[in-house]
């Protein structure tokens, strides 16, 4: 996996973001859940039932969200609490709202001077896929699908410049 | 290393457990663990006595782990507790901040139960 500093793509524009916002992604999954992703070229036709959302306000103002199944989000609890799956169905969650923070933060963190210039809201989680989300955002999003134990993780970041 | 009494302030249960699980993997002897959802809940947690370490979230809901550390200096009895922040804000003007208001130590999220050996052994043992 390659550093942030060795990540040569330009940061200023969010096309230039994709390998930081991978890079961050990846960390979070490796360091916290103990898992490698793999990286999907098409997002999924069906975007998930659940949806973890982490504002962030200053230089950098949108959103992040991250979609996943049920079954995926429960599995991701799992791991990171270390208990089985059926163990770590209440903290879903939780477990995901904090996964969202996580890769916002260290994202953010790996934007040269945003660090400073960005907060990140507390987390938002919501379920059921029929519902439309208008975020201010004025960019298209930048979104990476993953593939988490076979099944989509989309991790997207929204801007309003 | 005597058995420690630690507090963990955090708006995330999930993240209370993990953070209660990477001070165990750092080989550290919990003799208790209280836990508490935001600054305000923290100080009320110290009222039940002292503790040996605190270790607390910087963004959350109610009070934030920056008033929190303010609010901590007139509790008599968390003087010379150290305090280490873990969190998602990992700008430097954070850092700076939460070191400036007394914290002894700061992990960013994602961390590993090795970071917290590393920041946390160190004050516990008084060599820090």
């Amino acid at each position: 996996m390659k550093t942030a500093n060795e990540i040569t793509s330009p940061n200023g524009t969010p096309e230039g973001w994709l390998p930081l916002l991978e890079l961050a992604v990846r960390e979070v999954f490796e360091i916290m859940l103990g898992c490698k992703l793999d990286l999907q070229a098409e997002p999924p036709p069906a975007a998930g039932e659940i949806t973890a959302m982490v504002g962030l306000a200053g230089q950098l103002c949108g959103l992040l969200t991250l979609r996943c199944g049920t079954k995926s989000a429960a599995l991701m609890t799992g791991k990171m609490l270390g208990l089985e799956v059926d163990q770590a169905d209440g903290q879903m969650w939780d477990a995901l709202g904090e996964i969202a923070n996580m890769v916002a933060g260290n994202f953010k963190n790996k934007l040269t001077g945003m660090g400073d210039k960005c907060m990140l809201s507390v987390p938002t989680v919501i379920t059921g896929s029929d519902y439309s989300c208008r975020s201010m955002a004025d960019t298209s999003p930048v979104e990476l699908t993953f593939l988490f134990e076979g099944a989509p993780v989309i991790v997207a970041v929204e801007i309003h410049s | 290393m005597n058995k420690v009494r630690a507090l963990i302030v955090d708006d995330s249960s999930v993240m209370r457990k993990i953070v209660e699980r990477s001070i165990r993997q750092a080989g550290i002897d919990l003799a208790e663990v209280r836990e508490a959802a935001n600054g305000a809940e923290g100080l009320g947690a110290l009222k039940e006595g002292s503790v040996d370490l605190i270790l607390c979230d910087i963004n959350m809901p109610v009070m934030d782990g920056i008033e929190f550390l303010r609010q901590l200096q007139g509790v008599g009895n968390a003087k010379g507790v150290p305090v280490v922040m873990i969190t998602t804000e990992g700008s430097e003007s954070h850092v700076v901040q939460a070191l400036s208001m007394g914290a002894r130590g700061y992990i960013r999220k994602p961390f590993t139960p090795e970071q917290v050996k590393e920041h946390v052994v160190p004050l516990l043992e008084g060599k820090k």
